[in-house]
Formats: structure tokens, C-alpha cells, sequence
């Protein structure tokens, strides 16, 4: 057990060092939520309400981050083959991937709180229930990381795994209600919209800041652990069919 | 005792049967060559030993345990060197091998007291942080090697460990292998290249096509391929007849093959070299060079596959 929580220990220490704690890494951990704010800033007419656009950046900004970061290192030590040396060690594949992703899922909602940090000084902040917004957050970042870990095990090439990654990303930003309220989407597309699991995410993020809710929080964290634990299995079964072939 | 015992091993994709049924065993403490190929099984056979691939029949014994059922058990008795570094670029050589102990659960003062004596060993330890891309190849495959035996492992896979580095690299890194060796390590050496088979194995495995042709040990084959004869004319000029006629002129002569103005002539008879100067020169061809060949394991090497010498040498330069 304990030799089990070493190796799960280095592959995290290793993948932040390697990777996340990178100063590339981190610029766009900041630059990239600031953008979104700023863009709303710059595209609305009338005074944005920080607050109500909050739970759509973070929400972004943690999709971004985590997928974007987790499905090109992963794709990039497979073809570097240093991922066939995490393969070929005696720790299960489901162990590895949990190592492989939590530096992933920690990134994630480091990224989440970072327009939190600049909306601090822009609007008043209390009233936010902080419990359901980590959970929230902490379960947008899980699920993020596992459709990049899903993307990454499908995929050959780094430049795959970015095509890959925004045919799930764009239609996910526009669907799952962060901008558009579900309600006001054409009725045929609303079903699609109740299959992302950004949707579940994105409403329970809009309750912990806006005490608005169309979806059960019930519902919402236990679909978006289906999600997670559907993505999960998926992304070890490809790793088992196309890698440990 | 046997170490590796496959019996019946078999990786079939789809319709094609990549490795057909193979049996073999390593002794413990033994060098173990493994040859053959581009495209004979060889890697698929390594990657079922090392649980990269599912065998789909027969079964596979490591170190007394189920090679298939416990490959991870196993996993943590084995060290995996592969032909190409696949270390990471961005760490230093220390926290590579660090990084790699932890895999194997070692703590923080095992790893790092085992890290700095391989640095050390390896003749790596003045590369202080340089990251790992700017080590030259042979640095590359010396730490590569380094991390495959950082948990101190009981068999190692040794792919191709001197491929397309200098002579010297090429030399310390035999030496650490026989060291290795000599310290109790069962090694398993998949090569392309005859001379590291010929130098450090005791025992060589020729597979073909999927299947194994012959185990034998190296003493033994080199006998065997000395019991031929060859002699080799490097000629200024060359007919395709000229095989057919040198069989037809010398009864004894088994086979003639050119390549590349060059002529060998096999007999399982010893032969003398001025019978074929005169013939030669009869028919007005000019003899630059004759020499009498010591066959090799190389010579053992095509009889046993097929492969031309050619072949072999462009597979050769083909990894390099």
C-alpha cells in the first residue's frame, strides 16, 4: 500500500514539476480566464454583471485548462514513449491514471479560482456558498479531466488530441447553459444539452454564486460522477485495447 | 533453474499470427540473446514477456510466477530497457532515476542514495542539472539503462543496448552488462546486432517469422558455422553466370553468392584458394582481393533465417 502511494506520489510530484508548474503553464492558468473576463467586459454594451458571468469563466477556464493540459502531455509522452515506462511499472493502470490525472484535476480548480481572485476585487462576494461552489468546482475539474484523459487514449498525435479536444470543448460552452439559459434553447438541441456533463457542472457553480438552479444539485453531482466514472472506464478500457494491446 | 519459461507463447492480430506457438526458457543468471528480423515476433514477444501485450495462447512463467495473470507482480521483479531512450527530456539525470525508483515504491532516502551511486557508476554524476535532452546519445542510453535497473531487478530486457552510439559508449556499456551479469542479473538481449549477441550472451534464440528456429549456445553455433569453409573474391568485374559456373567447375562447392562485386564461396570441404585464381583467370576476370573467412555467428545467423547479409546491414542502418 505504501509503495503504492510512493509511485502515485512521483507521478503527480513529476507531472507538476514537468509539466503544470511550468511558467508557460501558469501564465495561461492566468491569462486565459482573464481573457474571458475581459472579452465580456469588451463585447457587452452595458455594464457586465461580474457575477453573473462568473460561473461561466470559471467553468471555462477549468474545461480549458484540463483538457487541454492533460490530453497533450499524455499524448505527448505516448509518443515520446515515456508513457510505455509508466505502463511497464508494477502499479495498475487505474492507480496510474488517477496519478496521471490529479495533477490535472488540481491545476483545474487552481485555474477556477483565479477569476474568483480578480472578481474579489471588482464585486462584493458574499453570499456565495463557498462549500457548493469547491464542490462544484472540484467535480467540473474531475469530470474536464477525465473527457481530456478520454481524448488523449483516442488519439495518436498532440495535434489530434487539440482538434479532438474543441469538437467536445465549443459546442459544450454554448450548450450547457452558461450563456444561453437552457430554457431558451431551441427545443430539439435542449436534449443535447442534458447529455454534457458541463451542464450539471455549470448549474450547480450558478447556484453556489447566484442561488439560481434549473437542475436538483442532487441530480447534477450524481450525473456528473456518472460522467466521471463513464469517462474514467472508457479512457482505461481504450489504454487496455489500443496500448496494452 | 528457469527464470523465463514460455511454452505454446502465441500473439495473433486479427487473421495474422505475429508469434506462433513458441517455447523457450532462460536460465537463471544467464545472458539470454534474443534474434531475429525486422518483423520476426521479436517485439511482440518482448512486449508479452513485459506485459505490453496480451498473449492470446500459451503460457509464460517469470520468476516462478504467471507471466500473464501476475504480470504486475512481475513487473516489479523486471527492469525494461527500450531501444530508443524514453526517458523525460526536462528532468535532470537525478530526478529521471528518482522519478523512476518511485515506481517502484522505494522511499526518498533509498532512492536517492541508489540514484547518486548509478550517477556514479555510470560515469553521469558530473551532469549535475543538465536536463536529459542535452546528453549525448551515449549518455542517453547509459542513464536508460540506468533507470531500467534503478530497483535493483532480477532479469533485465536489454533491447538493442548499443544501438547508434560511439565505439567507446558502445564498449563501457558491454561492460556493464557482463558486470550485471556477474552480479546475479538474468539478462534477456533482443539484438540486431551480432557482435554484442556474439561478446555477451551465453545462450541465442533465432526467431523467424514468428517462430523460434533454434536455441542454442553461442559456442555451440560458432562450431557449427566453422565446420563451412568460405572464401571471398572481391573481383573488378562480374557475370550473373559466373555463380552457376564456379558450382558446375568445383563439385565440393556448396554455394556462390555475389553481392556487390564480391563472390563467397561455401563448402562444407576446406578449400584452397589457387584453384580459383586460375579459374578466374581464365575466363579473364582480375582478382583484387581473396581471403579465407572464419565464419561468425553473423554467417550462423544467415544460414539459420535466410537473410541476406545486405539485408541485415540495411536493418541495421535503418535503426541507427
Amino acid at each position: 500500500m505504501m509503495d503504492k502511494a510512493l509511485a502515485y506520489w512521483g507521478i503527480l510530484k513529476k507531472d507538476m514539476q514537468n509539466y503544470y508548474l511550468k511558467p508557460p503553464n501558469i501564465s495561461w492558468g492566468i491569462i486565459f480566464p482573464v481573457s474571458w473576463t475581459l472579452m465580456f467586459f469588451i463585447r457587452s454594451e452595458q455594464a457586465v454583471d461580474i457575477r453573473a458571468i462568473l460561473p461561466g469563466v470559471m467553468a471555462l477556464s477549468v474545461l480549458f485548462g484540463t483538457t487541454s493540459m492533460l490530453s497533450v502531455t499524455i499524448t505527448f509522452e505516448r509518443k515520446s514513449r515515456s508513457f510505455e515506462r509508466l505502463l511497464l511499472s508494477p502499479i495498475s493502470l487505474n492507480l496510474l491514471m488517477l496519478a496521471k490525472t490529479t495533477g490535472a484535476i488540481v491545476f483545474g480548480i487552481l485555474n477556477a479560482f483565479i477569476p474568483v481572485l480578480f472578481a474579489s476585487f471588482m464585486i462584493d462576494l458574499s453570499g456565495i456558498d463557498w462549500g457548493m461552489l469547491f464542490l462544484a468546482v472540484v467535480f467540473i475539474a474531475i469530470t474536464s479531466t477525465f473527457l481530456g484523459l478520454f481524448i488523449a487514449v483516442s488519439v495518436n498525435e498532440v495535434f489530434e488530441a487539440q482538434t479532438f479536444s474543441n469538437f467536445f470543448r465549443f459546442p459544450m460552452i454554448f450548450l450547457c447553459g452558461l450563456f444561453l439559459p437552457l430554457e431558451k434553447l431551441p427545443a430539439v438541441i435542449q436534449p443535447l444539452s442534458y447529455a454534457l456533463p458541463l451542464t450539471y457542472g455549470a448549474d450547480l457553480l450558478r447556484f453556489s454564486i447566484n442561488a439560481e438552479a434549473s437542475i436538483n444539485k442532487a441530480i447534477s453531482i450524481l450525473v456528473l460522477v456518472f460522467f466521471s466514472s463513464l469517462l474514467f472506464f472508457l479512457s482505461t478500457h481504450n489504454i487496455q485495447k489500443r496500448w496494452i494491446y | 533453474m528457469h527464470i523465463i519459461e514460455a511454452q505454446k507463447l502465441e500473439k495473433s492480430f486479427g487473421d495474422f499470427k505475429a508469434v506462433k506457438g513458441i517455447d523457450f526458457y532462460v536460465e537463471q543468471g544467464e545472458v539470454f540473446g534474443f534474434l531475429g528480423p525486422n518483423g520476426a515476433g521479436k517485439t511482440t514477444t518482448i512486449n508479452m514477456l513485459t506485459g505490453l501485450a496480451r498473449p492470446s495462447g500459451g503460457t509464460l512463467r517469470i520468476a516462478g510466477l504467471d507471466g500473464i495473470k501476475d504480470i504486475k507482480k512481475v513487473q516489479g521483479i523486471i527492469g525494461i530497457v527500450p531501444d530508443e531512450s524514453n526517458l523525460y527530456d526536462d528532468l535532470s539525470g537525478y530526478e529521471n532515476l528518482v522519478f523512476c525508483a518511485s515506481l517502484y515504491g522505494m522511499k526518498k532516502q533509498q532512492r536517492d542514495k541508489r540514484a547518486r551511486e548509478l550517477l556514479a557508476q555510470f560515469s553521469l554524476d558530473d551532469t549535475g542539472n543538465r536536463p536529459f535532452k542535452a546528453f549525448s546519445k551515449g549518455m542517453k542510453r547509459k542513464l536508460t539503462i540506468a533507470a531500467g535497473i534503478i530497483h535493483d531487478p532480477k532479469i533485465l530486457f536489454l533491447d538493442e543496448p548499443t544501438t547508434g552510439i560511439d565505439v567507446e559508449s558502445a564498449r563501457q556499456i558491454r561492460q556493464l552488462i557482463a558486470r550485471l551479469n556477474a552480479g546475479g542479473t538474468t539478462i534477456f538481449l533482443p539484438t540486431h546486432y551480432i557482435e554484442d549477441a556474439e561478446r555477451l550472451c551465453d545462450r541465442i534464440g533465432f526467431i523467424v517469422g514468428g517462430s523460434i528456429i533454434t536455441v542454442s549456445t553461442v559456442r555451440e553455433l560458432i562450431v557449427e558455422a566453422q565446420q563451412e569453409h568460405i572464401l571471398q573474391f572481391w573481383l573488378d568485374s562480374f557475370d550473373q553466370a559466373l555463380q552457376s559456373e564456379i558450382v558446375k567447375a568445383f563439385p565440393a562447392v556448396s554455394s556462390a553468392a555475389e553481392a556487390e562485386h564480391t563472390i563467397s564461396i561455401r563448402s562444407p570441404e576446406p578449400l584452397d584458394i589457387m584453384p580459383f585464381m586460375q579459374f578466374f583467370d581464365s575466363k579473364g576476370i582480375k582478382v583484387r582481393e581473396a581471403k579465407l573467412i572464419r565464419p561468425s555467428l553473423e554467417d550462423v545467423f544467415v544460414r539459420v533465417t535466410g537473410i541476406e547479409l545486405a539485408r541485415l546491414k540495411k536493418e541495421k542502418e535503418g535503426k541507427k
